[in-house]
């Protein structure tokens, strides 16, 4: 049934474009609050109840425009606050910054130094957004909207444009050349595979078949990896208004959105926008007019990794046990109850309209030969900005965590940098200068994956870090083939084994070997890839590798078995720091006298290094 | 389908298009391992055992999964595959526990046997199995043990629960590592939609899955599989039976893959069923009544005995004063030996056996119609056609792998399912209509349903014409009868009957399933017309997929009437009062025959009542549980003068007896059993008898001597080429041609490939008959007084009396007792819970039960099986036959219900 606001034609969507377009010049200022996962967090909620209040006292509500935005990217500092047009950047603001924010720099255009950004190298401010380092460098097209709409709002989403690029595909294309221009423009899954956008799209409009479906992939579960969570909180309707140009171009008729239900918010704000966007007729029959119809469900997982896999999603959807199935039959032709599916994931859809509004030779001008347009990745770990970059494919992993990422914190050294997600690979810093793109990636022995980013400085053992993300994909397996289900599990025992100790000749060589195997027989892409981990610290680390298992040291102090405490007596001062906070009282020594460590009754929980402000404790 | 060339490790091969690679390979006699692939459902792929190297293709494919493309060429067998495949099996073996020295299926073991291949010696690495003897969904289960320290996680058992028999009560829980075959949520599987197949079993590649009766019973290389033919319902699945050649004890039954007719599917009691055999209650000697006791006695003297007061009673009253009964139970060389017996030793036609009491209506309406009274087409077929209607059978349940079949064709196959059922049985929930009739009112439904074709012009035409006679008659019969007069008879809604006759008649081919639901009233001739009529209005006989498909129910029914345990015709159907047949046999048999067809089952229980009959030979049957109002069977029987019981056990009739012959069970003897879909199959003995238990054959024939005529063979086999002789559909089924594959009859001779579906061009009479058929309602109509209809059957883990099933420890441990179907509403009315015990009365007995509330029953109707000894139901059941066929009304009688 069609609402009362349901728009008739494609004429009276450009008047929406143009009516909330020029809204935004009837304010003075905007506000926009970053409301999403991070600064949520941080009591972004209370800070925007805060200005709420405040611009109610102040009574300014009418001319300066309050936005609870989705996720900025730079978590690290959240919660944030944007203040424009002229882009004033705070930092770290608590609710009790507000009154401040609202008499000085709103209502009299007064800087507030303490909330500004400062450059670490040299302590300089920063106040405007695009002039920070992390900003800077980055190019925000997919994010680009993130900062700036409220994405409970559809119609801030008609004022920038939103649901143009369908508006043009339904009169000015035909799904055929929809197809070509997704196909010209290079785009390539987004979700890990990396597979030709359009060359799917293709496949699943040429299967044969009356009712398809596509779906959207948010099952995102790469540990610390939440740019589709984002893209999802922060401007759904790009995802939409994507998944419904695929349904015109394929010829679907109904849409999916698997996402976690451990993602609520990401949920929440998806669902008020599928109801607006029924409500503006762009879902249901007859679309803007059109013959198109089309609608979109959303289907929660239950937090199974493996059910990011696409046939084992699909099941998922269907009721069924979420595991995967060989795809001696492709998707394209039997997916989802069996009918013609087409799945991509969230930033593959958020990069449709795009390409759309700004063609398929603008977007190939972006990135390398094979991989074309930008990449979200998120930059966590041992990083000074952690957060969520878009920048374009090629830049250099150096450019992303240390002109982007700020390098690492404490002035510690960089070691590896693991891509991929859980079943990536670790990249050592020989590879720093590496463009970085999918097939780059591969080559180097990791992947693309969904764009997780892991930095490690000098104080991170290899070993532990394979062994970390073996026991991860070893719970995460579904159990369905053997080499996965078991194979990981051996490596990860082997694994345990080495970084306790019990390492033993030709560890490596049976490591190798499982693995091998695990990733030439298993199943689908996360027992393929469940090695990568591995093979990759074997092959850049093997040296730490041997010298757990020859000399029974780790060299970066992390597996407690393999190395000690020591106390240097040339630095001890004796200040008795270390032996009053060690809880095992196993430090001794007078005041102003060197201390030792009875090793007896270490239980190497690291206080008294952390502690130490003379440099004296070290792991030998 | 094309033919598809392509290269496997160089050789030149043609397959079909969709075939696999490991289809292809096998079928070429190229091995390529695998164990999570059967060829019962689709592939799955996990093992990984089976990767093949495909030249110009990425990465390794798995062949169970891969359909083979034009060129292909494919590596099976090189150094990297079979690197992978050990450090697999290796990876396998950590997760298995290895304790073949005490496993019962060393030696038959696909884990074990690729071990060995592969020479994966060494265990590299630590075990990882599940932890022994945890707890599982199948604990103190008395069927099936599954032991998850065995388990490979193949997943053979969950799909094939899954796609063959079609239940999808064993899933899978958690992942990884801690992968375990369970029910849903767990629940024991007793109390899941289990079925008891042990279709798990008999894919299980390891030891993880087993009988849990056959646990430490033998090893595989203890065993000897014997190929026999199921002893109970009428689908006469192949069964291996494993007997420990040390014990000779039945330890399990298997069943190969690719039989005919059940392709190595069986059901619970096929597979579970077979403790009966070894029972200690077996009768073991001859027993003979004095004083009201029984006291063991010696053949000889049994024998004398019996022969002489038979002889004395043949002398005294005449003939006609006695009678047999034959057994549906039993080989058809011993129902030809019985009624050869009756009729030229007693020289009476007073021979009959409880196919009167199934499907005497079948065999006399399809006569009537088609020429012949007997399942149209195959079992097989149905696993294909197009539409299948099955109106009063339970087939699930009373014919379960036929049942499977209808299951696998609705759901795979795309064929669509009518169910017409008083009950809402199980098939109902896949069904595409389902029409609950009130008992007893098929006539009207059917009528309705050909009341719509010929309205909406569906009716083949060209059919009619050519092949069938009687359609004007037909017409106007059908005429009066609407849907909305149907609905008024029957209460299924107008709109329902209207659906369901359009699909019918639209469908490419339909087939009819029917059983006792039809056929057990005092119209049941009339509504096994009705399904004549309907099947030739839509010319749906005669062809393949098509047909009509009375289900026998007794193993050997269909062979114990083609075999001429019956009272009006020989073996053949040959009439007793044709003068040239009565010649032929007089001549064959050196005896003076009567021309004079004599009583059926419940006419001699009468006859005996009234004390017409005074002597009864009864072999292998119960009537005492099986016939309608026992109390009347009870006084008919004590009222002999001279009864005899030849049994494997004690049952309620041989209580009655004056002697007590001790007969061999199914598994002790060679014969042939002829199933549901006319096809004479093996019988083989695999055990011996217990005690001085004789075959019935022997004895009859000793009796025979002893009473002054000559009958003897040396074997089975010479009584089947008699059978040859003697009766031309069976002219040529020879043993040495059934060996592996049983023959469908009419086979006439040597070389007469038997046949698959009947009426094919003609019919047996020539023109099909339509028959005018107006609906009449039941005998006893429920009132006042007696306000419930009572309906009455089978359920899946029993077998008709319960003399065998109610001795197996599985079945009886699946369904300790009976119980009686109430609907919800009644019950809430009669303020009766459930499990409640309730007194059942009818005009002619009562009996308590207790009560389960189920919605299968409509309001105003309840069931009850009639295994129950405790509670039998044909104490209620009404003795009102049919006038043509004699069958008595079992599906339809007026009872009370009170609480107690």
């Amino acid at each position: 049934m069609k609402t009362a606001t349901a728009i008739k034609n494609i004429d009276e969507l450009y008047e929406l474009n143009k009516k909330y377009s020029q809204r935004k010049e009837k304010w003075e200022k905007s506000v926009a609050i970053c409301a999403g996962t991070g600064c949520r967090a941080n009591k972004a909620v209370s800070l925007i109840s805060a200005f709420k209040e405040e611009f109610k006292k102040k009574n300014i509500e009418e001319n300066i425009v309050l936005k609870e935005t989705g996720c900025h990217g730079l978590c690290e500092k959240g919660p944030l606050v944007v203040i424009r047009p002229d882009n004033i950047f705070y930092q770290h603001v608590k609710p009790e910054d507000v009154i401040q924010i609202v008499d000085k720099t709103i209502l009299s255009g007064e800087i507030i130094e303490s909330l500004l950004y400062v450059l670490p190298e040299d302590k300089k401010q920063i106040v405007k957004e695009e002039e920070i380092p992390f900003y800077k460098w980055q190019k925000r097209l997919v994010f680009g909207q993130n900062g700036h709409i409220d994405p409970r709002s559809i119609e801030d989403y008609f004022g920038v444009d939103g649901y143009s690029a369908l508006a043009k595909v339904l009169t000015e294309m035909t799904p055929e050349q929809v197809i070509e221009e997704i196909e010209k423009s290079g785009l390539r899954g987004r979700g890990g595979g990396g597979f030709p956008t359009g060359r799917k799209w293709r496949s699943t409009r040429n299967a044969e078949g009356d009712i398809k479906y596509v779906i959207c992939n948010a099952d995102e579960g790469d540990p610390g990896a939440y740019m589709d969570r984002s893209l999802l909180e922060g401007n759904p309707h790009s995802v939409i208004e994507g998944m419904i140009i695929g349904a015109y171009a394929i010829g679907a008729n109904q849409g999916y959105v698997y996402v976690r239900n451990e993602y609520p918010l990401a949920v929440e704000n998806l669902l008020v926008a599928l109801e607006k966007a029924r409500e503006y007729g762009l879902l249901g029959e007859n679309i803007l007019g059109t013959d198109l119809s089309f609608d979109i469900k959303i289907s929660k997982g239950g937090g199974a990794f493996v059910c990011g896999e696409s046939t084992a999603l699909m099941l998922s959807i269907e009721g069924k046990v979420g595991e995967p199935r060989t795809k001696h039959i492709h998707t394209s032709e039997s997916g989802l109850y069996e009918r013609p599916t087409n799945l991509n994931n969230v930033e593959t859809w958020a990069n449709v309209p795009i390409i759309i509004n700004r063609g398929a030779d603008w977007y190939r001008s972006i990135g390398t030969e094979n991989s074309k347009g930008t990449k979200i990745f998120s930059l966590v770990g041992k990083v000074v900005n952690t957060g969520l970059v878009e920048v374009p494919m090629g830049i250099t992993l150096k450019q992303i965590i240390f002109d982007i990422g700020g390098g690492i914190p404490g002035g510690k050294k960089f070691k590896a940098v693991q891509t991929g997600g859980p079943s990536g690979g670790c990249i050592p810093s020989e590879l720093l200068d590496m463009p970085v793109d999918f097939d780059e990636l591969t080559r180097v022995g990791s992947m693309m994956g969904s764009g997780g980013m892991i930095v490690m400085d000098e104080d991170t053992c290899m070993v532990d870090v394979a062994r970390y993300f073996l026991s991860f994909l070893v719970e995460e397996s579904c159990g369905k083939c053997t080499p996965c289900r078991d194979g990981n599990y051996q490596l990860y025992q082997i694994l345990n084994r080495i970084t306790e100790g019990e390492g033993k000749e030709g560890d490596i060589e049976l490591l190798e070997e499982i693995a091998e195997t695990v990733r030439d027989a298993s199943l689908c892409a996360l027992g393929k890839t469940a090695p990568n981990p591995v093979l990759s610290t074997i092959r850049y680390f093997r040296d730490e590798y041997e010298k757990h298992i020859t000399d029974k040291k780790c060299p970066a102090g992390v597996c407690k078995n393999l190395f000690n405490f020591a106390i240097l007596e040339e630095k001890c001062t004796g200040c008795m720091l270390c032996l009053k906070r060690c809880p095992q009282d196993a430090i001794v020594g007078e005041r102003k006298q060197p201390h030792s460590i009875i090793q007896e009754k270490c239980i190497k929980c690291g206080i008294c290094f952390d502690v130490c402000r003379y440099d004296a404790v070290i792991k030998v | 389908m094309s033919n598809i060339p392509l290269q496997i490790n160089g050789r030149e091969l043609v397959g079909k298009e969709g075939q696999s690679i490991l289809q292809i390979a096998h079928e070429n006699g190229i091995e390529i391992p695998h164990l999570c692939y059967d060829k019962r459902f689709t592939p799955t792929g996990a093992c990984r055992l089976c990767l093949v190297e495909v030249e110009e293709e990425n990465g390794l494919k798995t062949a169970c999964t891969t359909s083979i493309q034009p060129g292909m060429k494919v590596w099976t067998n090189t150094d990297t595959l079979r690197a992978l495949r050990k450090a697999t099996l290796e990876l396998l073996i950590s997760e298995h526990n290895m304790s073949c020295s005490t496993c019962d299926r060393d030696g038959d073991c696909q884990l074990q046997d690729y071990a060995y291949e592969y020479g994966v010696t060494e265990n590299r690495f630590p075990s990882i199995m599940i932890q022994p003897g945890l707890d599982n969904y199948s604990t103190g289960d008395t069927a099936i043990a599954y032991d998850p320290s065995k388990c490979i996680r193949c997943q053979r058992c969950v799909k094939i629960c899954a796609e063959v028999q079609c239940v999808e009560a064993l899933t899978l829980r958690d992942r990884a590592g801690s992968v375990q075959v369970s029910t849903g949520l767990d629940v024991p599987l007793k109390d899941s939609p289990c079925e008891t197949c042990g279709q798990c079993i008999s894919t299980c590649p390891v030891a993880a899955m087993y009988d849990r009766q056959a646990v430490k019973m033998g090893k595989t290389k203890d065993l000897v599989k014997i190929r026999t033919t199921c002893n109970y319902c009428g689908v006469g699945c192949q069964i291996d039976l494993n007997v420990n050649r040390n014990t000779g004890r039945i330890v399990r039954v298997t069943s190969e893959t690719g039989c005919i007719p059940n392709d190595g599917n069986t059901c619970v009691k096929g597979r579970f069923g077979m403790d009966f055999v070894g029972s200690d209650e077996r009768l073991k000697v001859p027993l003979i009544k004095e004083d009201g006791k029984f006291r063991e006695a010696g053949w000889d003297e049994a024998l004398d005995l019996v022969a002489g007061k038979f002889k004395e009673l043949k002398e005294k009253y005449g003939s006609q004063a006695l009678g047999g009964l034959s057994s549906a139970r039993a080989t058809n060389e011993e129902n030809y030996i019985m009624q050869k017996f009756v009729r030229a030793v007693f020289g009476t036609n007073n021979v009959d056996h409880c196919a009167r009491l199934c499907h005497a209506s079948t065999v006399a309406g399809l006569a009537r119609a088609f020429g012949s009274g007997a399942m149209t087409n195959s079992i097989e077929e149905l696993r294909r056609a197009p539409l299948i209607f099955v109106t009063g059978s339970n087939t699930t349940e009373c014919h379960p792998v036929i049942g499977i079949y209808i299951r696998q064709a609705v759901l795979f196959e795309g064929s669509k399912l009518i169910v017409a059922d008083p009950r809402r049985i199980s098939l109902c929930e896949i069904a595409d209509v389902y029409m609950q009739q009130r008992p007893g009112t098929d006539v009207a439904l059917l009528n309705a349903m050909m009341n719509v074709i010929l309205e909406e012009g569906l009716a083949d035409r060209e059919f009619i014409e050519e092949r069938t006679e009687g359609f004007a008659e037909l017409k106007e019969a059908v005429s009066k009868m609407t849907p909305e007069q149907a609905e008024k008879i029957t209460g299924v809604p107008a709109e329902d009957i209207r659906r369901a006759a359009i699909m019918y008649a639209n469908a490419e081919c339909a087939s009819i399933v029917y059983s006792m639901g039809i056929t057990q009233h005092t119209t049941g001739t009339d509504n096994v017309l009705s399904l004549a009529n309907l099947a030739m209005l839509t010319g749906n006989v005669g062809k393949e997929y098509a047909g009509v498909n009375p289900l026998r129910g007794q193993n050997n029914v269909q062979g114990a009437c083609d075999l001429g345990a019956l009272p009006n015709v020989y073996s053949g159907y040959q009439r007793v009062d044709d003068a040239d047949i009565h010649k032929k046999f007089e001549k064959a048999w050196g005896a003076r025959l009567s021309d004079k067809p004599g009583l059926t089952v419940v006419e001699m229980m009468n006859a005996a009542a009234e004390g017409a009959l005074k002597g009864l030979y009864i072999m292998g049957e119960n009537p005492m549980m099986s016939d309608p109002d026992i109390n009347h069977v009870r006084e008919g029987l004590e009222n002999l003068e001279f009864l005899v019981v030849q049994d494997i056990f004690l049952s309620e009739t041989a209580e009655l007896a004056h002697v007590v012959l001790p007969a061999c069970s199914f598994a002790e003897k060679n014969g042939t059993f002829t199933n549901t879909e006319r096809r004479v199959q093996r019988v083989r003995k695999a055990v011996e008898p217990p005690g001085q238990a004789r075959l019935d054959w022997e004895i009859l024939c000793d009796v025979a001597r002893r009473m002054g005529y000559s009958m003897s063979y040396p074997d089975a086999s010479a009584i089947q080429e008699e059978i040859t002789e003697l009766t031309p559909i069976y002219g040529g089924v020879h043993y040495d041609r059934i060996e592996e594959v049983g023959l469908q009859w009419p086979c006439t001779d040597r070389s007469h490939p038997g046949t698959k579906f009947l009426h094919e061009g003609k019919f047996s009479r020539g023109k099909g008959k339509f028959h005018a058929v107006s609906f009449l309602p039941p005998r006893e109509m429920p009132d006042e007084e007696y306000p419930f209809i009572l309906t009455t059957g089978r359920l899946l883990h029993h077998w008709h009396t319960g003399t065998m099933s109610r001795r197996c420890e599985v079945l009886n441990d699946r369904v300790p007792f009976g119980t009686l179907e109430f609907n919800p509403d009644d019950a809430q009315r009669l303020g009766i819970k459930s499990g409640e015990k309730v007194a059942v009365k009818s005009r002619r007995g009562d009996i308590e039960v207790p009560v389960e509330i189920t919605g299968k029953v409509a309001r105003g109707t309840v069931f009850l099986a009639f295994h129950w000894k405790e509670s039998p139901a044909n104490a209620l059941t009404i003795a009102e036959l049919d006038p043509v066929a004699k069958i008595p009304e079992f599906k339809a009688c007026a009872v009370r219900v009170e609480k107690v």
